[in-house]
This record gives structure tokens, sequence and C-alpha cells, in this order.
């Protein structure tokens, strides 16, 4: 009866955002008094997930599971909870995992909760505090199956060390070719950038900033801060940004520790996805732009002005550490 | 090919939120109910579809007999025909157990429903709807080509885009990217005026299990004031020293 949490990876590597549901599966564990047991897919070094309260990791090793496959992940996740007698499934709302999610929630006729943002609030019955509405509400949602999945918002929960040994056991599930009509052709992906989901710090820009060429240093200030970049809706509508990076009710959430909003008015819609952003700082030239409302730090100035002024100033401090 | 667009009904992006009945209840009092989002890209496409490929397009949408006015504004948009699923929408896992039950019914090869609704953020309507059919799915979809049966489809993925290749018949989790914002179809009078003459139909919803209850809710609490900063070494301790965000 132990929890399943399915821990995610990427070229081996364990995701920031797999520490963080292995910490959240930890939390389930201690009320529901059971241990935890990851679903690990070709990743390395399975044994540090001991840091964060795993003590047993199903570890899944086969090529035919790179690149990602929703169905495939899904079934093979419904298979280990299977195993393990596993009730509760704890996953993460990275792009991947949100699209396994269903998939997972209807092969195991579970209850799929996502974008929930503490600990349960009980597990008997099980009960979880989610964002609604985007982000304009929270709902109390109790989960009435026998079998739950969990789906936990980024940054929401944090990373907790709660060391335990992991016991890695080989797992081969079993996969038919059914699990592959959905067929990844190629992958068009930035390397080593951080991306809007991941990232602890965003830095975004709206139409304040005039046109696709001032977006130097954007990118500039997104560079010194390791900050992935964002943008308003009529940016990306104008195709001065590609579409993956606006942001708000409509685009992507954001739910970083730092969130810099620059030339961005802060209209409900965007505000509404950006809004689980722990410290919000606004840079616009209006003060009586909405945003200021919202945000926790600001400076009514010129963004030709202010941004480069930033920039330098966060190099120095950077220099003087390192 | 005869497609199915899903459509929510949800509150329009600039909607106040509020709760009522003990914060039990979303509180419509005042609030005007759209196309969701995701799901108007979806209805454009598969107009797109409709006049550059030929194909039906009907939508189906599960709720009570409130949202028919979001109905109509689809049919106005150019679908050919609606149905209407008799029920409160309670949970994703219900409105997806109705909805697979009219595709059933209705042969169709391709589903195309929004990544999520913007009122309840399920995410979920258009994966568990698919497995239910044992239908090829694919989320977060930004732009789809159909080939016979074949289709080739775009998905957003964190930091990029992947390209995928699958079949019919076929699900989608579908949003902004599927078309330009400015495709996106304003009813015209003419199209407002056949809507009325559209089919809508009514069915009642079959026995199905809800996963979830939303029990109670609440609101944000409110944001302290903004903290200005007058100059930019102001601001970059602020953030160091107070906030220490960077
Ligand atoms: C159905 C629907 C869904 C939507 N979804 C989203 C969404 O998901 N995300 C989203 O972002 N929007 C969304 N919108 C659009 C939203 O309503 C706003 O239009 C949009 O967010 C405005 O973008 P902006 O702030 O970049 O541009 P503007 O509103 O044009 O604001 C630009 C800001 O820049 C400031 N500025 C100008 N020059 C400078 C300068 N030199 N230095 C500093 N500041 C300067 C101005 O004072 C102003 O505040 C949606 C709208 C609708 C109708």
């Amino acid at each position: 009866m132990a929890v399943l949490v399915y821990t995610e990876s990427e070229n081996g590597k364990f995701k920031k955002n797999a520490f963080e549901v292995a910490s959240y599966a930890s939390e389930v564990a201690k009320q529901l008094s059971t241990t935890v047991t990851a679903v690990a897919v070709n990743a390395g070094d399975n044994e540090s997930l001991g840091t964060y309260g795993i003590s047993k990791v199903l570890n899944v090793s086969d090529d035919k599971l790179k690149p990602f496959n929703a169905k495939a992940f899904a079934n093979l996740i419904a298979e280990a909870a299977q195993k393990e007698e596993a009730q509760v499934i704890i996953v993460s709302s990275s792009a991947d995992t949100k699209f396994l999610a269903p998939i997972l929630a209807a092969k195991l006729s579970a209850g799929y909760v996502p974008n929930v943002v503490a600990a349960p609030e009980s597990t008997d019955p099980f009960t979880v505090k989610r964002t609604a509405f985007s982000n304009k509400g929270f709902a109390h949602t109790q989960i009435t199956t026998e079998n739950k999945v969990i789906g936990v918002s980024n940054n929401a929960f944090g990373v907790v060390e709660n060391p335990t040994s992991a016991a890695v056991e080989s797992f081969a599930p079993s996969l038919e070719d059914a699990d592959f009509t959905v067929k990844s052709v190629e992958v068009d992906k930035v390397v080593g950038k951080a991306t809007i989901a991941d990232a602890d710090i965003v830095v975004s820009a709206g139409r304040g900033l005039k046109g696709p060429e001032n977006w130097t240093m954007i990118e500039e200030l997104a560079d010194v801060l390791g900050a992935a970049t964002a943008c308003s809706k009529p940016v990306s509508d104008l195709g001065w940004r590609p579409h993956g990076e606006h942001v708000g009710q409509t685009g992507k959430p954001v739910a970083s520790n730092l969130y810099i909003a620059i030339g961005i008015s802060g209209a409900i819609q965007h505000l509404a996805g950006v809004s689980s952003s722990k410290t919000k700082v606004v840079i616009n030239t209006d003060p009586e732009a909405p945003f200021f409302k919202a945000a926790d730090y600001g400076i009514v100035g010129d963004a030709f002005e202010v941004v480069p002024q930033l920039i330098e100033k966060l190099k120095e401090i950077k220099a003087q550490n390192a | 090919m005869k497609i199915l667009v899903c459509i929510s009904n949800v509150p329009d992006t600039t909607s106040k939120i509020n709760f009522t009945d003990g914060d039990t209840k979303f509180d419509t009092n005042g609030v005007q109910f759209v196309i969701n989002p995701n799901d108007e890209f979806g209805l454009t496409r598969a107009m797109w579809f409709k006049e550059k490929q030929g194909a039906t397009v009907h939508i189906a949408t599960v709720g009570e007999a409130t949202v028919e006015p979001t109905m109509r504004k689809a049919l106005a948009i150019g679908a050919d025909e609606g149905i209407r699923i008799n029920a409160v929408p309670t949970d994703g896992f219900f409105v997806a157990q109705q909805l697979a039950e009219v595709v059933k019914n209705g042969g169709y090869d391709l589903v195309i429903a929004g990544r999520e609704s913007i009122d309840y953020n399920g995410g979920m309507v258009p994966g568990i709807m698919a497995t239910l059919l044992d239908m090829n799915f694919v989320n977060t979809c930004i732009s789809l080509e159909v080939d016979g049966d074949t289709a080739t489809a775009m998905r957003e993925i964190d930091g990029g885009k992947e390209k995928i290749s699958t079949s019919l018949p076929l699900v989608i989790g579908g949003q902004k990217g599927l078309v330009e914002e400015t495709d996106l179809r304003i009813p015209n009078m003419r199209g407002i005026m056949m809507a009325r003459q559209k089919k809508l139909n009514v069915v009642e919803p079959i026995d199905a299990t809800k996963a979830t209850t939303d029990l109670k809710f609440d609101k944000p609490a409110p944001k302290g004031t903004v903290k200005l900063a007058s100059s930019v070494d102001e601001l970059v301790t602020m953030l160091k020293d107070e906030a220490k965000v960077i």
C-alpha cells in the first residue's frame, strides 16, 4: 500500500520537479503511515531519490521510452501502481506529465486533481487544495475514488530533505505496440536555457518594449539571472516572440519564485496566469498600470533606462560573488 | 471527416470570481459566459477543415439549458449541429464519460477539445475521453494537419515543441496556435440567423461516476501594497536583502 510517485527525468537526470514531487509523496506517505515507491524511466543516479524520503525505486530502462510517450508512460505507471498496490499516485505538473496524467487516471478509474498547492488537508476522506479559476481562487477538493492521482503545482510544496536509503529495483513493464501509435517525430527545444515551467526566475516583457528588436536586453537580463524569458499575449500574437513564451490565463502558468514584468500593463488575464509566482516585480512607465496593484516591488520608469542599469548592477553583484 | 468539437461554457476572462452558499458554489451573478478560449481555437481549426478539406462539424457541451447561448454562438461561427448533454458538469471524469458516449454514438474521426477550461482548469477531459474510447490522443496541440487517416500535430512541451505523427480516430487537447488569434471568428449576422435554424439536440446523460467533489472555495489572501523603489540600486537592494530572491 505504498504511495507511488512518478519522478521525471531528462537526458538521464532527474528534473527539479522530481525532487519536489518526491518530497510531496513523502509527506503523503507520512500521513498514511506508509512508504514511497518511485517510478523512474531512463534516469541515472536513482539513489539520489533517497534524500527525499523514497525507500524504493522502480527503475525502467528502455530505449523505446526515449523519447517521451504519454500512453506508454501512463501504462507503465499504472502497472507499477498495481504491482505496489498503490492507491495514491503523485505526479508533477510539467507538460509531459499533464499529458500522461489523465490517461493514467482513466486507466485506474482514479480521480485526478491537478494544480495541487499544499499537502493533503485530510487523507480520510482524501482532500487537497488546488488552484481554480486560473489562479483567481482555490478549491478544496475531495477525491471519492479508491485510486487517486495528485498533480502537484510547480514550486508550491518545495523540496524537503528526508534522508532514507532507496533500494533500486529494475522494472520491465509490459508494453505493447498499441502503446506507441502516437509517435514523436522531432523535438525542437532550446537546450541549456531555463524553461518557464522549471525556472526559479522568469523575466517577462510586454508591448511596452515596442518591438522584437528590443528583446536583446530582456535576454541579457534573463541570462544574468539564470532566468527563463516570457511575454504577454499581444507580444506573441504580434510575432515578436514565440507562442511558447506567452504567459497568462490563455498561455502558460508561471509559478516561479521571482517574476519580473517589464512593460506589461497587468491585465486581469495576464495576472491570472502569473499570480502563483512568489515575488513579483514590475517595471513600468505608468504609475497607474494595474500591475503595480498585484506586485510586491516596483519601479516607475522607462524600461530602456531601467533594464540596462539593472543588468549592470546584477553583473557587478555576480562578479563580487564569483 | 466527421469532427466533434467539445465546447465548455466558461466565465468571460475578465470575470471577477466570487463564491456563494458558504463558499461552496461559484457565484454566477453578473458573469458573462463565453466559449472556453482553448475550445475557440479548436472550433476555428475545425471550420478550416470543413472549408478546405470538407468535414462535418458538430459541437457538444455537457450542461443545463443555460449553456445554450454559448452553443448558439459556436453554431453561428459555423458548426453544423449541436449536442447538449443535459447534466450539470460535476467534474472532469463525469464530463469525459458523457462526451465519450457522444463520440461513440456519433462515429467521429476527430475530436477537438481544449487543453483545459479556464474555470476549473482540470485539463483532463480530452485525455480521459481518449483513453475511454481507446483513441489516439495529443495534448497541448498547437497545430494539426490531417491527410487521409494520417494526422501530423505539433504539441507544446516545456521549453519548445514536438512534432507528432499519429492516425485517426484522434482526440486532441488544443490551444492557441491551432489557429492564429487573428483568425478567430466573430459570428456575423448571417451566421447568427442561420444558427437559429440549426439542430441543437438534447440528450440525457448516461449513468456515470464522478471522482471528485469541490467541497469549498476560497480566494487568495489580499495583497499588501507594492514597495516602490526610487532607483535601480534601491530595487536591487530590496530584492537581494529583503525579498532574498536574487
Ligand atoms: C480572451 C482573452 C484572453 C487573454 N489572455 C491573456 C493571457 O493569457 N496573457 C496575457 O498577457 N494577456 C492576455 N490577454 C490580453 C490582455 O487583456 C492584455 O491585452 C495584455 O495582457 C496586454 O499586454 P501588455 O501589457 O504587454 O500590453 P499593453 O496593454 O499595451 O501594455 C503595455 C505596458 O507597457 C508600459 N510601457 C510602455 N512603454 C514602456 C517603457 N518604455 N518602459 C516601461 N513600460 C512601458 C505601458 O505603460 C503599459 O502598461 C487576453 C485577452 C483576452 C480577451
